[in-house]
């Protein structure tokens, strides 16, 4: 029996001890305790919806994270019309939007509404949920070592959660009044009060209601990943041979575990507001033709308490990211990844600076000027180590043998847009600058680059390296190369213009630009990027039918059609409850023994034992 | 023009692409499909596509800059502005070689090492000596940034102690509305409860307000004169920005926030430099705040001395206004009495 060999004892015992409680409720068997004759007998049930393991779960965060994706950029789309032709009739979207777009015109209200559900679903649903729940469930079991997650159970909890709060989220869309569309951030007292616009009523509720499942959601995550990689390292798995995918998805969920009750306080106490005539973030309101009730609070610690989680949050979007492209350009560099032991410290470095860099975001909010020195001081800091993740992306490519597989071509693309996107990171957190820039354009092409199109390229990343360990086949590697090429030049021709419209002052969240005089020679720069956006978006088709077709139809996949050396690559095709049919592999090495001199191959699983020569070397 | 030709090129070009890969497509499903092995010449053509993207790509940015370059950044018509866009340029000069060296180096790695069949990659897992260089060298650089970037900060939000005039900037849903101290500079106060018909701004019983201005649809600045703004929010957060001044500050209701400058050239001369009659400066709302927020604006008009001190004196006072508005009450009270007595 696999669990008694004594290799794995302590690993196995963790997974008895911290399984019991679910095994007995469910009388759920698992591999790895009985004999490999005690099969499972799933139902369709449990196979494919209340599913207990991590690769179905990974699964069906992916296809939701898919859908989420998918609408949401089509709302980006509908709402560049507006603003590359304000006030053209797109007869199309009348039987779409109806109401909102009466003779095909979008309604001001409803722009604001997919303005802020765009922003919403990318951040939180895409690259949160999506990205977070799809990798980190499908990599930290297999990566480490592990049958499975620490608790089965909250990881399908997590996964519901996620379900009914992306459901919630998309029904809010449809209702009467129209969804929350106070921008992502629902500043109050903008989303507190219902007379201020019609999204913050019934929708701005819905709003909070599916944000909350949420963040439970991401906590039940994120807690069972950190116990995960904690406790059920298999043998020989020390912290310094994790892959950086691992030391990634550790530390994002030890920034949600921090940062998102806080973000779940602000939602309640502006719940409160709303709904229980509390002042937590309302003071000296006159609206709708009354003075109201509400009395000595500020929507400045509604900031506060919205940016201590929000800026952490785009380390949680971004850092998954990172880990995947360090796994995947040095598996396809043929080179281990250079400077392992730095990239962990940068990882460390900018989870902590991003905790303490919040204010950047406030400069002009009225918050105490000083502070605003000391938030400029910390938020320009990161700049350090990010440039050494970058430098040492660039490194990993010097003197490679590089092979430009779909999930390559992506991981660079990422490293292009983290510096182009990164650099203006230093004019945004410079306060002096940010007076002129705050809320302008710039910020939009600054973030849409530096976490939106760098996450959502780690993701694709991700997708197309994972693809043959979810789904046993493999994606079209050309129609990989279309997709990449198209959407990278789509990317970079939407957001870049983007930088020229900030400059020239021009405010985001506006519905249109036609009213100011001064923007009038700026129209064009709006037509070029909308033509991109549509560009991109109709890229998104050969991702899509390439996803949908290989899962059926792909060539099938060899056991590791990478040849890389992380351990989920030494289990089988098929998958199997507990993953490894027999005992848990023992790791002797780090993850990036590529092109290793005195070897035939050009990778070293990290299940081969250390050679003597290698030991006398110093090698551990 | 040169836009849409160029969109046309560039979607020709993605089309082309398309169009190969489709084809290519088919071939392969008919054939046996190598989905896990990227051949040598699937690298070079890949490693090439990076050169080519390069390329392209500075010839974009290029060309965005030379069409919009003069659009970015318009001239700054405030003492500390010149600061602010010396501080941006030198930032952005920094900034641009890193991007440029960066993906110079990044893409000349891609087309260099594209992956042949048979060569083997240089085992090189890490070198203090470099990683010391790339953490060195920027976190210099940035402690320089830091120090100049709060040096202006500092001098533009502590402006010192000259005599500004004091202006009031009152937001709500979707508009402006200016107070002007009046000759002892200072400000009535205000309570939001008292807000009616008549009194926009909640103002009080207090002799501070007597000679207070109020104005709408434009307000009027000295050039070379410091004011000092005040913000106030009746409703939701707003923000005021005034892209030329290199001014914003958000205005926050339950709180006041201020923000400081001197304009530096009149209106007259700007429309004369831009040669533009029409153009006007403008305060717009840079926080999201519904509907009509695309379309929450006031013009500035900033102007000299003499003309600014004629203007204010043709603007109604706080008294005067209220006076006037007692008058028309009691005037409106006879008429509905001569009404119902008629009746």
């Amino acid at each position: 029996m696999s669990a008694m060999d004594p290799n794995n004892t302590h690993s196995e015992r963790e997974v008895q001890i911290l399984h019991s409680a679910h095994d007995h409720a469910h009388g759920h068997d698992h591999a790895h305790d009985h004999d490999e004759e005690h099969e499972h007998h799933d139902t369709f049930i449990t196979k494919y919806i209340f599913t207990q393991d991590h690769k179905m779960i990974a699964k069906q965060f992916l296809l939701t994270a898919v859908l989420m994706g998918v609408i949401a950029m089509l709302m980006s789309v509908v709402f560049r019309l507006q603003l590359a032709w304000p006030g053209k009739s797109f007869p199309i979207l009348e039987p779409i939007l109806g109401k909102w777009a009466p003779g095909g015109v979008l309604d001001p209200n409803f722009y604001l509404a997919l303005v802020t559900i765009h922003g919403t679903i990318m951040v939180f649903f895409v690259l949160t949920g999506g990205l977070s729940g799809t990798f980190s469930n499908l990599l930290i079991p297999l990566q480490i070592g592990a049958r499975d997650m620490a608790s089965g159970f909250l990881n399908m909890l997590s996964f519901w959660f996620f379900a009914a709060s992306s459901i919630i989220m998309l029904f809010s869309v449809t209702i009467e009044s129209g969804p929350a569309s106070g921008g992502w951030t629902i500043y109050p007292p903008l989303s507190a009060l219902e007379q201020a616009m019609p999204g913050s009523g019934l929708g701005m509720t819905l709003w909070l209601v599916s944000m909350s499942l949420f963040i439970v959601s991401s906590l039940l995550g994120s807690l069972n990943y950190i116990v995960t990689i904690i406790n059920l390292r298999t043998k020989g798995m020390s912290m310094t041979r994790l892959p950086l995918t691992i030391w990634a998805f550790l530390v994002t969920a030890m920034l949600g575990v921090l940062s998102f009750p806080v973000l779940f306080a602000a939602v309640l106490l502006l719940i409160f507001d709303r709904s229980f005539g509390t002042s937590f973030y309302l003071s000296d309101i006159y609206i709708g033709g009354q003075a109201l009730e509400h009395n000595g609070g500020s929507p400045i610690l509604y900031e506060h308490l919205f940016w201590f989680l929000g800026h952490p949050e785009v380390y949680i979007v971004l850092l998954p990211a990172l880990g995947i492209t360090s796994e995947v350009i040095a598996t396809n560099a043929r080179k281990p990844i250079f400077g392992y032991r730095a990239m962990i410290a940068s990882i460390l470095g900018i989870a902590f600076l991003s905790f303490i860099v919040w204010g950047h975001h406030m400069f002009i909010t009225g918050m105490n000027p000083f502070l605003g020195s000391v938030f400029v001081f910390t938020t320009l800091l990161i700049a350090i180590p990010s440039a050494v993740k970058a430098f040492n992306y660039i490194t990993t490519l010097w003197k490679g043998n590089l092979q430009f597989t779909p999930a390559m071509l992506f991981a660079i693309g990422l490293v292009s847009f983290f510096i182009t996107g990164g650099v203006t990171g230093l004019i945004l957190g410079d306060s002096a600058l940010d007076i002129n820039l705050h809320d302008t354009y710039f910020v939009v092409a600054h973030f849409h680059l530096v976490m939106g199109s760098a996450a959502i390229f780690g993701m694709f990343a991700g997708v197309y390296h994972w693809f043959p360990k979810m789904f046993g086949r493999l994606m079209n590697k050309r129609l990989g190369f279309a997709h990449f090429w198209l959407t990278f030049a789509g990317a970079y021709g939407v957001f870049f213009p983007m930088h020229f419209l900030g400059l020239a002052g021009v405010p985001r969240r506006y519905y249109t630009f036609t009213e100011f005089p001064i923007f009038n020679d700026l129209v064009d720069i709006n037509v070029l990027i909308t033509w991109f956006a549509i560009i991109s978006a109709v890229s998104q088709i050969i991702f899509l039918f390439n996803f949908f077709f290989s899962i059926f139809k792909g060539q099938r996949s060899s056991q590791n059609p990478w040849k890389s050396n992380t351990l989920e690559w030494t289990t089988p095709v098929e998958h199997i409850h507990g993953n490894w049919p027999g005992e848990i592999p023992e790791v002797h090495r780090w993850a990036y023994d590529y092109s290793k001199p005195d070897r035939e191959e050009d990778f070293v699983s990290q299940i081969t034992p250390l050679t003597e020569k290698e030991i006398a070397e110093g090698a551990h | 023009m040169t836009f849409l030709i160029l969109a046309a090129i560039v979607l020709f070009i993605l089309a082309g692409i398309r169009v190969m890969s489709i084809a290519a497509l088919s071939a392969e499903l008919r054939n046996n499909r190598k989905d896990d092995v990227i051949t040598d010449a699937e690298n070079r053509s890949q490693g090439n596509m990076w050169v080519i993207f390069m390329i392209a790509f500075f010839a974009f940015c290029a060309w965005q800059l030379y069409a919009y370059g003069d659009k970015i950044l318009p001239e700054a018509a405030s003492a500390h502005g010149p600061a602010i866009d010396n501080l941006f340029y030198t930032t952005l000069a920094l900034i641009t070689v890193v991007f440029i060296l960066t993906h110079i180096v990044l893409v000349y790695q891609a087309y260099k090492n594209a992956g042949k069949n048979g060569r083997r990659a240089t085992y090189f897992a890490h070198s203090n000596k470099l990683e010391l260089i790339w953490t060195v060298i920027p976190a210099v650089v940035l402690t320089g940034l830091i120090a100049y970037g709060l040096t202006v900060w500092n001098d533009v939000i502590y402006p010192g102690d000259k005599k500004a005039s004091v202006i009031e900037l009152y937001s709500k849903q979707f508009d402006w509305t200016a107070r002007y101290a009046g000759k002892d500079n200072k400000l009535g106060r205000s309570d939001f409860r008292t807000i009616g018909e008549g009194n926009d701004l909640g103002l009080i019983e207090d002799s501070k307000s007597d000679d207070d201005v109020i104005v709408k649809g434009e307000f009027h600045l000295v050039k070379g004169e410091p004011v000092q703004f005040k913000f106030r929010s009746r409703d939701v957060i707003h923000s005021a920005f005034m892209p030329h001044f290199r001014a914003q500050m958000n205005c926050v209701p339950g709180m006041e926030t201020m923000f400081e400058f001197i304009p530096t050239i009149s209106t007259k001369e700007m429309r004369e430099k831009l040669n533009n009659p029409k153009f006007n400066y403008v305060l717009m709302c840079n926080k999201i705040c519904g509907a009509a927020h695309y379309n929450m604006q006031m013009d500035i008009i900033v102007e000299s001395k003499e003309e600014h001190n004629k203007w204010l004196a043709e603007q109604k006072t706080w008294s005067q206004t209220k006076a006037a508005a007692t008058q028309t009450a009691s005037a409106n009270e006879q008429l509905k009495d001569t009404a119902t007595s008629d009746k």
